[in-house]
């Protein structure tokens, strides 16, 4: 979340969408009660009437895959209408920047694109400089190659009445929804968006987010109260487990990952630091050397020096151009390219998509350990439905793990708020904290390759590993490790820290080896004054917005709501004076935290203040991106089609592309796909009950939790039951390329059927909480052996929320 | 008026059953072996076992869509036509203070039909008991919240002093009012669990609002019920 959840109740408009908050963040929904009844107005979007959309003032269905097309016919008619912010969009974001002439967009392509990697080369997406090397900008937004103009040449194709034959949605609905969104544009006023995993799981998922931030960004919602654009996190510590660096392709703190080309620190530090040459442009990320040898320190402690590039090269690399991520660690899995496998707290044998594959490939490894609360499909699944265990050789075995309330530690949530916990019962049994197994296994590894037993044992045998106190896991150690310390007696600012103090904050990081932070963004959570963490001060902030900032700690620095010198005008006025965030006074900002200190960027006679920044201080110029260079299926986001759809031809003028041409996609006999085949006539999707967490593995055993929700079902409409001659609560089969799950059908007004060019189209949808280990009779099975082998080009998250499938009598 | 009430807002309800688990909770309720009937709503019904449930209703207004949900749950009459049908005063009592309706061991024997619930709650187990909704009396007497309402994150369910919670529910109907003038608090004089819904009662439930299971009985004889002395003095031979 750029914000937080108690700010929601800051908000004017709030479009709930790719994500179903009534029924699976059930208690920020009173954030959205509070903003109701100040006269705030709901907006559901959904392919399916949800608990969230019988709260909502308006509902508009759409067909699930068409998010792009709906917002982009948004970003049109707000253009079209001229309701955008204009001072924001001109001052604040890089829609004055001149693009290269370079770059054009043809029958669905981006220019750079090379058939045979399937990728783009984005140097034909750059901005044109200046002779000083900084971004041409028109601040008229005039300039035919303005990123501004090019948006309207773009999305002028988005027309509504193109829109709504791709979404299904009616033309009066899309008409409801952008009016009511977009008059959170006015001064004064902020929408919001609540979004989740019906967002992120596409092969176009990054781009559905990216679409909604140029909308935030032309209405100025990007750092107000009750604006922003907000993820809903599906798990109560995963933004922890991101910002510690959870995911492949980043290290702690979101510092890229070392590509095999990058020998040394010194090119590792010139290719992932960004330099600006517009001294206007604060470009934080210059700092980036800074927090990875701090980084290194905390790894290997005093054998990282100046001499050994800091241990740099004890660290792995990835190849270039090879993917690590799930769908490629189970890809390679099932090619028997993996020999051993660490299940920690998770379950592919159901929460992976296409999880036939996933259990086919455990049949490859020579060993897993499965560490989790319970025994659950992953750990059994030599034993599960269609298994021969006399033929598998894979050696399981089973580490017991407490529960969160058995142990100390603190979680992030999805505000980025970092919370303490004590704890409570002592773990049970056997089980263990996970830090204490994690501890363990280290020491036992460190000896095996002291031993001798292992090749390549500097990185191991140099990693400082002393995280416990009496013999046991110490997590106030891991929290201040992850704070980090001054490792030498410096003066700062004529300020002396000593060898051994905490350092206050990461702006006193260095690159020479005298600090050590394990994780830069958290530098300031655990101080000389404490464990920040544990705070719990209900006394607001003078602005009284909600903002607590007493309680418990938020990164970065304590900033509740990030990109918050975009809340005030030039002068630093507050765009919403009833709910500012920041304001200019006095020669100082008060309020929330400020995104850098730096004075507004105009004086009072409007003349530009050289001392300021511009103030998205995260991106190399300054700028929110409502042009978007980095990604890797285009600078501005394109309605394509599921990789799974009904449609032959993509509906959206001048695209001849059904698919995302970099979309994901493997090749083993386990892959399986289908386009407009008559076999899988129907849209799939899948989603959450507020009944069952994850897999259900928390839940299924749980007998009120399983008396609730004890079933695998499929949701439809009336018409499509009637079609195949279905009653409601009668079991059935659910098909796909990949799989069969049988199901109850839940026959349903929630669902109708989208008329999409004129033709029906059915969609059912499925939750993915079941498994067959739990109801223990077997009965039931995950949804994720129907789910396709695809996913986002820049996440690689699979695209489980659309896909094809048959719905047929047991 | 003295004693607790529950006041139940549906129009903020978001069907999370957070009411029904935390009931079950906090009496140590077994859940029942249930099957997926093609609907949210599990269990089907009110049991032995379960005093609290989500009822959840689809239903078109007016053209539109609208899925209606009912925490459903004892309404704590203020005068309990049960009480006077048990025939046994310690069957089922009225408890002073707090004008719970408590059911005792004693209901052994009894039929739920003889009780003439005006709202169908009272169920009989299998060694011939009745239970029900108890109004958490246990936590109430130990200043504690019912476990339903401490569990609710969506501001649906309230509990506090009558007068209090009265006052609440005719505030909060005027606000709602305004976007649902067919709106209305379900039986408000008569019982200690007042409902806010949003559209016509019956839609929600069949016995939302006090009717009676009998063959021929009207709503208007059921409100007799539940507020005229005689009716109930007569009954109660």
């Amino acid at each position: 979340m750029t914000n937080h959840w108690i700010d929601i109740k800051n908000s004017d408009c709030i479009l709930i969408m790719g994500s179903n908050a009534a029924e699976n963040h059930p208690v920020s929904f009173k954030y959205v009660t509070e903003a109701m009844a100040r006269g705030a107005k709901l907006i559901s979007v959904d392919p399916r009437f949800t608990k969230t959309s019988s709260r909502a003032d308006i509902y508009a269905p759409l067909r699930s895959g068409t998010d792009i097309a709906f917002l982009g016919g948004m970003i049109k008619y707000i253009l079209d209408n001229d309701l955008y912010n204009f001072e924001y969009v001109s001052q604040y974001t890089n829609a004055s920047f001149i693009v290269t002439k370079e770059f054009k967009f043809d029958d669905g392509i981006f220019s750079g694109f090379d058939p045979k990697t399937r990728s783009y080369d984005k140097s034909k997406w750059s901005f044109e400089m200046d002779e000083n090397g900084v971004p041409q900008m028109d601040r008229e937004l005039k300039d035919s190659r303005c990123v501004f103009q090019l948006l309207k040449k773009h999305f002028k194709r988005y027309k509504t009445s193109v829109v709504s034959k791709i979404t299904g949605t009616s033309e009066a609905d899309l008409k409801k929804v952008y009016e009511t969104y977009a008059a959170s544009g006015a001064p004064g006023k902020a929408g919001t968006v609540m979004y989740a995993m019906g967002w992120t799981q596409h092969t176009v998922g990054v781009q559905n987010i990216r679409t909604m931030a140029i909308i935030q960004l032309l209405l100025g919602n990007m750092g107000v109260a009750g604006g922003g654009v907000n993820a809903l996190r599906g798990e109560s510590n995963v933004q922890g487990s991101t910002d510690h660096c959870l995911l492949w392709h980043i290290w702690p703190g979101y510092l890229g990952t070392p590509r095999a080309s990058m020998e040394t620190l010194d090119d590792y530090n010139i290719k992932n630091t960004p330099s600006s040459n517009d001294p206007m442009s604060a470009n934080w990320w210059q700092n980036k050397p800074k927090y990875v040898v701090s980084l290194l320190k905390s790894f290997f402690g005093q054998n990282a020096t100046k001499h050994n590039d800091f241990g740099y090269g004890w660290l792995p690399k990835v190849d270039e151009g090879v993917h690590y991520s799930w769908l490629d660690l189970f890809d390679d899995m099932y090619k028997g390219d993996i020999e051993g496998f660490f299940a920690w707290g998770q379950n592919p044998a159901c929460s992976g998509t296409n999880a036939g594959k996933n259990r086919e490939a455990m049949k490859k490894l020579k060993w897993m350990v499965n560490v989790n609360l319970f025994d659950n499909e992953t750990g059994s699944f030599w034993n599960g439905p269609g298994m021969n265990p006399s033929t598998i050789e894979t050696e399981v075995f089973m580490l017991p793990a407490c529960v969160s309330v058995e142990k100390e530690g603190s979680i992030t949530n999805s505000g980025r708020w970092m919370q303490w916990r004590y704890q409570g019962p002592k773990p049970l049994g056997n089980s263990k904290p996970d830090g204490d197994i994690i501890l363990e296994l280290g020491h036992r590894i460190k000896e095996q390759y002291r031993k001798g037993h292992g090749v390549f044992p500097d990185p191991i045998l140099n990693l400082k590993w002393d995280y416990s106190t009496d013999g046991a896991y110490d997590p106030h150690k891991v929290a201040r490790e992850i704070n980090g310390f001054f490792l030498e007696d410096v003066t700062i600012k004529g300020k002396q820290y000593k060898k051994g103090t905490l350092v206050p904050s990461f702006a006193f990081l260095q690159d020479d080896g005298s600090t050590s932070s394990a994780n830069w963004l958290y530098c300031n959570s655990y101080t000389e004054k404490g464990n920040m963490s544990t705070r719990r001060s209900q006394k607001d902030a003078p602005n009284n917005i909600g903002l607590y900032p007493e309680f418990s700690w938020c990164w970065p620095v304590n900033r509740r709501i990030i990109y918050n010198r975009a809340a005030v005008d030039p002068k630093g006025n507050p765009w919403d004076k009833e709910h500012w965030v920041i304001r200019w006074k006095n020669g100082g900002w008060e309020g929330d935290v400020p995104d850098g200190g730096w004075p507004p960027l105009q004086n009072e006679d409007g003349t530009v203040n050289p001392n300021s920044r511009y103030p998205f201080i995260m991106r190399k110029h300054g700028h929110g991106q409502i042009f978007g260079p980095g990604r890797a299926d285009g600078p501005f986001p394109e309605h394509y089609e599921p990789l799974e759809c009904p449609i032959a031809e993509n509906l959206m003028p001048d695209n001849k592309r059904l698919v995302n041409p970099t979309a994901a996609i493997y090749g083993t006999d386990a892959d399986a796909h289908f386009t407009c085949d008559a076999r899988f006539p129907f849209v799939g999707t899948t989603y959450r009950t507020v009944e069952h967490w994850q897999t259900g593995l928390m839940t299924r055993p749980q007998p009120w939790l399983l008396e609730l929700q004890p079933q695998m079902f499929v949701e439809m409409s009336e018409q499509l039951a009637e079609l195949r001659g279905f009653k409601n609560g009668e079991r059935v089969k659910v098909v796909s390329a990949r799989g069969s799950v049988e199901c109850t059908a839940m026959v349903t007004k929630r669902f109708q059927p989208f008329n999409i060019d004129g033709v029906d189209v059915h969609q059912v949808g499925l939750p993915w909480h079941f498994g067959w280990r739990w109801p223990n009779d077997g009965s039931e099975e995950s949804v994720n052996l129907l789910t396709p082998p695809t996913g986002d080009p820049n996440t690689r998250i699979p695209e489980t929320k659309a896909f094809m499938v048959n719905v047929v009598k047991l | 008026m003295k004693g607790k009430a529950f006041f139940i807002d549906t129009t903020l309800c978001t069907a999370c059953k957070g009411c029904q688990v935390a009931c079950k909770q906090w009496h140590q309720l077994p859940a029942e072996k249930t099957v997926n009937r093609g609907s949210f709503q599990n269990p089907e019904d009110l049991s032995f076992s379960t005093y609290k449930l989500v009822r959840m209703e689809e239903v078109v207004v007016d053209g539109k869509l609208k899925w209606l949900y009912f925490p459903d749950q004892c309404r704590h009459c203020l005068e309990p036509p049960c009480r006077d049908m048990a025939g046994d005063k310690d069957a089922v009592y009225k408890d002073e203070k707090t004008g719970a309706v408590i059911y005792t061991a004693a209901t052994k024997g009894l039929a739920p039909e003889d009780l003439e619930c005006p709202y169908n709650i009272p169920r009989k187990g299998e060694k011939g008991l009745l239970a029900k909704c108890d109004m958490c009396i246990d936590r109430v007497y130990n200043g504690q919240l019912p476990a339903c309402v401490k569990t609710c994150p969506a501001g649906a369910m309230n509990f506090g002093d009558f007068d209090e919670m009265l006052d609440m529910a005719k505030k909060r109907l005027a606000v709602v009012k305004k976007t649902n003038p067919n709106a209305s608090l379900l039986d408000p004089e008569m019982v200690r669990v007042i409902y806010l819904v949003a559209e016509a009662p019956l839609l929600y439930h069949q016995f939302s609002v006090a009717g009676l299971r009998r063959p021929g009985m009207t709503r208007a004889a059921a409100l007799r019920k539940l507020t005229d002395p005689f009716t109930r003095a007569v009954a109660s031979v």
